[in-house]
């Protein structure tokens, strides 16, 4: 019997093959998840968008759920999700903060000015060290802090309406009920 | 489907999956020696490039490769061991930016996988090759060969050749 | 000429394909002659609108009809007429068209070119065939149709991606597909042995020149493209172990394991099982490859756009056959007798160890390929294997390899004397390790250990062969019996061995030089300036903008000399494209048999300024020279007078049979 059962060897390791790549198939193979969440959120200090003199820090995120997104004027997703912030922004829930990565400041004000702005304050990151620091590889992304300023989720790509009522809010509301 | 494409823009900063970068743009960082040149390469090379994924560091032409480069070197100069700059790049962006899968009890399959396959497949083909020679046929017996020498017309040979 | 047409004609060659896999077969096992006989002109229903539906999209891209989608995403009115052409296979749709297209013509060669084979053996391997063109046709006109229409008609095209239009780059797909769907043949020869359960010499006789073809075709399709990755890509390399261009290798790999096994199976019918479920591997893996590239599993820089929906279909696909070949494999292998025996020195045993370390190879690099896939599935985070990792594992593993590719050819077959074959090769290592040692050390130069080792395992080849030569000629009776030997029967594949371990030793040394002394140097250049590299001196004189067919260029001008005399001028090119506006560099290179002479333009830095990148690259030419000769092998190989026999007819085998055995005996 177990004569016959070595031939059924090959056909055995292509199933187990066809099974991962079916489960390969829902995967994304560019995504990279974040080793920072868990963790406190990098320390910065940039100048702000608006107000070059004025800075926006780590610190300014701390002691509330706060939202971060990094989005740039040549990102075309970005201004895919620009509403879905607008939406966000409009819940009153959180404070959306902004990291505009390697842009240009009239470019960046313009498209705000033009588009809405959802963001309560907006850093600047010319050269995008910052945007290393926080593991940026492309843009859009968007991360949720907490109280505590400890990184809980990173978004990768646009923000969607469903991502927005499945992941963000159901979170968000999670970590303000926490002291 | 379009939000797919559409991620795909975003991360790959130039367009469409189906490109190859091709043309990199030469930064022309300093060095000291020639040595240290050496050293920035062979470093850089061990690195993924996250963003146009299979390729490394050194040879993405990707904005965030621009800017990780420039990080290396600076840390280079700033008198920064290999490990402390690895260690650096996988805090911020996990172990996927190393190009080599480190040498964990987790990646143990993909280091030894292929050694062990090897030993497995060559034990498998040696026991095969002897079970084979057991069971094949090896000669014609005595009476078997004086039939055959009849049927043929021969005269019954003076030597067996022996192997 | 409509589009439709295009549609139309694919709908019918479907029919014609659903014909072919359906009848023939039921009639070769039910004995119903005329069911068999369809399958010839089944065969060349399948081509003939299979062709037309191509000859259809060739005309919408030379005609610009940017109403069809596919052209209008693909194809462009400034594009050179060559381009357009290839524009053909430049994306999904097209390329699966041209996949099909090819598919039907190798199943009609087989037609033509079986006519000493019984038919219900022919009937069969038809109709598999026919079955894979099913599942093609299908996914061509059901999720990838190149002729879906798109409104409004666009004034212009979206262009054929810059990178495509090359001459190499355009003739790369058809060669590797040609092999693709080359081993699908012998993949067919398989599946009808075991489903009329004689597996013997003749079906491996069969198979073998058919394996050949496809393999010297994938071998031409490899080595191409990574020329064109060399000369196009700006950088110099030209292998990345890209999911792409591992696809395309494990099938080569395969297949040369295959070739070698039938030469067991087909010598001395021992193995069969085993070259059996190689023949299937072969294919599968082919299989695997298309499916790879085009689902979005893995990331590549190569691959086609990705949609998970067509990943799924051609999953299913992947299924139907290879789990059905498979599970047919497990049905009807048990019942194949084993063939001769033999010790365990003997070329036999040799081959098979060729065939082992071929399999691990093709199994590792699989397992790196889909690493970060399984890794994400089963949730063990993402990991990335890369490069470096694949070199090692092949370094280590491919001098295993040559050791034995030196031992096999002067064994013999069943049983090999070992003091024998020792003292035949004593010479040969000790020159291999010799010329080893000599480069590795530094005495004339630079030592360089892999040097030494790539010189060993190139010369341990060279000594082998000049052996085997050797022998022959005693065999032979002097230079004059090996002519008058030329074209006799076993003369072809002999050569063609010869050739094709002459190639590898090439490729060896091509790989290894070129890795351990390229020398590149990254400057910043003003005009007039020199630098010097690898004993060259490079001045460059400034670079000015030029205006091509559909591009426009900055173009750089660099003279190069070699002991104050000038050897070349070299004008690298950065091109910004009309309509796919990403720059693209073609580097200057100098070609030359024992070194290239590379130079690429980067950026322009202000005042007249560039950023560049200067190579010297030792002995680059010789990896794809490898390839070229690995490739004449395995023609001369295949061109074997033995592969060609006399007609037979199914009714006449005992008259024809006699005849054939006095021929061998002469021989």
């Amino acid at each position: 019997m177990t004569r016959y059962l070595r031939y059924l060897v090959p056909l055995a390791v292509f199933m187990v093959l066809v099974a991962f790549l079916y489960r390969g198939l829902s995967l994304d193979p560019k995504r990279v998840p974040s080793p920072l969440v868990g963790k406190p959120m990098p320390e910065f200090s940039l100048p702000r968008l608006k107000d070059p003199a004025a800075t926006l820090s780590n610190s300014d995120l701390m002691g509330k759920v706060s939202i971060l997104n990094i989005w740039a004027t040549w990102c075309v997703s970005c201004r895919a999700e620009h509403e879905v912030l607008l939406l966000l922004a409009k819940t009153g829930k959180v404070d959306i903060y902004g990291l505009n990565y390697k842009d240009e400041r009239d470019k960046a004000q313009q498209w705000l000015a033009q588009l809405g702005d959802p963001y309560v304050a907006n850093a600047f990151d010319a050269d995008g060290r910052v945007g290393i620091d926080w593991g940026v590889y492309g843009a859009p992304e968007t991360f949720i802090t907490d109280r505590q300023g400890i990184i809980r989720h990173k978004h990768i790509g646009p923000l969607t309406v469903d991502a927005l009522n499945n992941e963000i809010l159901p979170l968000i509301a999670e970590l303000q009920s926490t002291p | 489907m379009m939000k797919r494409l559409v991620i795909v823009l975003a991360l790959c900063l130039l367009p469409v999956a189906v490109t190859v970068q091709a043309g990199v743009t030469l930064e022309a960082f300093k060095f000291e020696t020639k040595a240290e040149e050496q050293h920035f390469k062979d470093l850089i090379e061990e690195l993924r490039c996250l963003v146009c994924q299979n390729q490394s560091l050194a040879d993405s032409d990707a904005e965030l490769a621009h800017d990780l480069r420039a990080e290396v070197y600076d840390m280079i100069q700033a008198g920064k061991s290999d490990d402390e700059i690895v260690e650096f790049l996988v805090a911020r962006y996990g172990d996927f930016v190393l190009y080599n899968p480190p040498v964990k009890p987790a990646n143990y399959l993909i280091w030894f996988g292929p050694f062990v396959l090897l030993l497995v497949a060559g034990f498998l083909l040696l026991r095969a090759i002897r079970r084979q020679k057991r069971t094949a046929v090896t000669d014609i017996t005595p009476e078997q060969r004086a039939k055959l020498d009849a049927v043929l017309g021969n005269t019954p040979p003076q030597q067996d050749k022996q192997q | 000429m409509t589009p439709e047409l295009g549609n139309f004609a694919l709908i019918l060659g479907l029919c014609m394909s659903l014909v072919l896999s359906i009848f023939p077969l039921i009639g070769s096992i039910n004995n119903t002659p005329g069911w068999v006989a369809l399958a010839k002109p089944a065969a060349f229903g399948q081509l003939f609108f299979v062709a037309i539906s191509f000859a259809v999209l060739v005309a919408a891209f030379i005609n610009n009809d940017f109403s069809v989608l596919y052209v209008a995403q693909n194809g462009n009115t400034q594009l050179p007429l060559l381009y357009k052409i290839s524009a053909v296979w430049g994306a999904h749709e097209g390329s699966l068209l041209l996949w099909a297209l090819i598919l039907s013509s190798w199943t009609v060669a087989v037609a033509l070119f079986s006519r000493a084979l019984p038919p219900e053996i022919v009937a069969r391997v038809l109709s598999v065939m026919g079955m894979v063109s099913i599942g093609f046709m299908s996914f061509l006109l059901f999720t990838s149709n190149p002729f879906d229409r798109v409104f409004p008609v666009p004034f212009e095209g979206g262009d054929l991606n810059p990178l495509l239009q090359d001459f190499g780059l355009a003739v790369h797909p058809p060669m590797l597909y040609m092999g693709y769907v080359g081993l699908s043949v012998a993949f067919s020869f398989a599946i009808a042995a075991l489903i009329g359960g004689k597996l013997d010499a003749a079906w491996a006789r069969w198979s073998r020149p058919w394996t050949m073809i496809a393999w010297v075709f994938l071998t031409i399709g490899i080595t191409l493209g990574s020329w064109w990755a060399y000369y196009e890509l700006g950088w110099g390399g030209w292998w990345f172990w890209d999911p792409v261009e591992n696809a395309s290798f494990m099938p080569w790999l395969a297949a040369t394991a295959l070739m070698h096994s039938l030469a067991v199976t087909e010598k001395r019918g021992a193995f069969k099982r085993w070259t059996v479920l190689l023949a299937l591997t072969a294919f599968s893996l082919s299989l695997l490859g298309t499916f790879l590239v085009r689902s979005g599993v893995l990331t590549s820089v190569h691959s086609f756009a990705a949609d998970p929906a067509r990943g799924l279909f051609i999953l299913v696909f992947l299924c139907i056959v290879i789990g059905g070949s498979l599970a047919l494999y497990a049905w009807r292998a048990p019942n194949v007798s084993s063939g001769g025996g033999f010790d365990l020195l003997s070329r036999e045993t040799l081959l098979l160890g060729n065939n082992l370390l071929l399999v691990v190879i093709t199994a590792f690099i699989l397992l790196g390929t889909l690493a970060p896939l399984i890794y994400d599935a089963m949730g063990w985070g993402k990991i990335s294997v890369g490069f470096p990792w694949f070199t090692a594992m092949f370094v280590i593993f491919t001098p295993f390899l040559v050791i034995i590719m030196g031992i096999g050819p002067l064994a013999r077959w069943k049983k090999q004397d070992p003091g024998d074959i020792a003292r035949q090769l004593r010479i040969a290592l000790l020159l291999s390790v010799a010329a080893g040692v000599v480069m590795a050390l530094p005495l004339f130069h630079e030592g360089n250990i892999w040097a030494g080792l790539a010189v060993m395992l190139s010369v341990w080849i060279v000594s082998s062969l000049v052996l085997s030569l050797r022998q022959r000629y005693r065999y032979r009776k002097g230079i004059a019996g090996m002519l008058r030997d030329l074209g006799s029967r076993g003369s072809g594949s002999y050569y063609g061995m010869v050739i094709a371990h002459l190639g590898v030793a090439f490729f060896i040394i091509g790989v290894t030089f070129v890795t351990q002394f390229d020398v590149e140097q990254d400057i910043r250049m003003s005009p007039g300036q020199t630098a010097e590299l690898g004993g060259h001196t490079f001045r460059f004189d400034g670079a000015k903008v030029v205006q091509g067919p559909n591009y426009r260029a900055d173009r750089g001008t660099i003279h190069v000399f070699k002991d104050d005399k000038e050897i070349a001028v070299l004008h690298p090119e950065k091109r910004t494209y009309t309509v796919q506006t990403k720059p693209m560099t073609e580097a200057g290179i100098d070609p030359g048999f024992t070194r290239d002479i590379y130079v690429s333009l980067g950026e322009a830095l202000g005042g007249g300024d560039w950023s560049l990148r200067l190579y010297y690259k030792p002995f680059v030419r010789w990896i794809w020279l490898g390839g070229i000769l690995i490739a004449i092998g395995g023609l001369l190989a295949a061109s074997d007078k033995r592969y060609r026999m006399a007609r037979v007819s199914s009714t006449a085998p005992a008259q024809a049979t006699p005849k054939r055995f006095a021929t061998e005996a002469r021989s």
